[in-house]
């Protein structure tokens, strides 16, 4: 499923918003969450999971193709721990 | 950053009620949730992706105890995010 497609369910479980409307919701949603990443701020959905920003050491690397070294510097990457309903709602479906 | 601060931010930008904000924000997380427990993979481009992974059993250990035990078999969650997102936190 990709963006497209959770608009277009969502437009129809809803009914009654457009399809503009709805692509824009989305849209506030998912940048309001990247913006809460950037303060550095952490995430918390219940029942989904949380987003944290974790720090990368800096590091010596390696182009894989050249094999020359690189120097990596530290950086931040986010981090999704799932919830434990989600977590089980994935599980169950599958065993 | 809780769901609330999200249904807030809906509301100001988008001029819904607060009712509607809140009924939007948790559908969409109430699909992408119903999309992964089936094992769909979830693409919010500019975010990340969302896939379920198959895990094989294996044995394990009580990092505590150390004493051993099996694992079994499962599916589990995994979150890679996008290269804007890394790159906007850079």
């Amino acid at each position: 499923m990709t963006k497209k497609d959770l608009i277009v369910k969502l437009q129809k479980q809803l009914k009654v918003y457009t399809h503009k409307d709805i692509a824009y919701a989305v849209n506030i949603i998912f940048d309001s969450m990247t913006d809460a990443l950037n303060r550095g701020d952490r995430i918390e959905i219940r029942g989904f999971g949380n987003f944290t920003i974790r720090e990368r050491k800096s590091r010596m690397g390696r182009n894989p193709k050249s094999g020359v070294e690189v120097k990596l510097e530290k950086r931040k990457t986010p981090f999704f721990k799932t919830g434990k309903e989600l977590r089980l709602m994935v599980n169950k479906n599958g065993l | 950053m809780t769901k609330i601060d999200i249904i807030q931010n809906v509301y100001e930008k988008l001029g819904f009620s607060k009712k509607e904000s809140a009924d939007i924000v948790e559908s969409v997380f109430d699909i992408i949730k119903d999309s992964l427990a089936n094992g769909d993979k979830v693409k919010i481009s500019g975010f990340g992706n969302f896939v379920v992974k198959e895990k094989r059993a294996r044995r394990g250990r009580n990092p505590q105890t150390g004493q051993e035990i099996s694992i079994t078999a499962r599916r589990v969650l995994t979150f890679k995010s996008s290269q804007v997102l890394r790159k906007a936190l850079n």
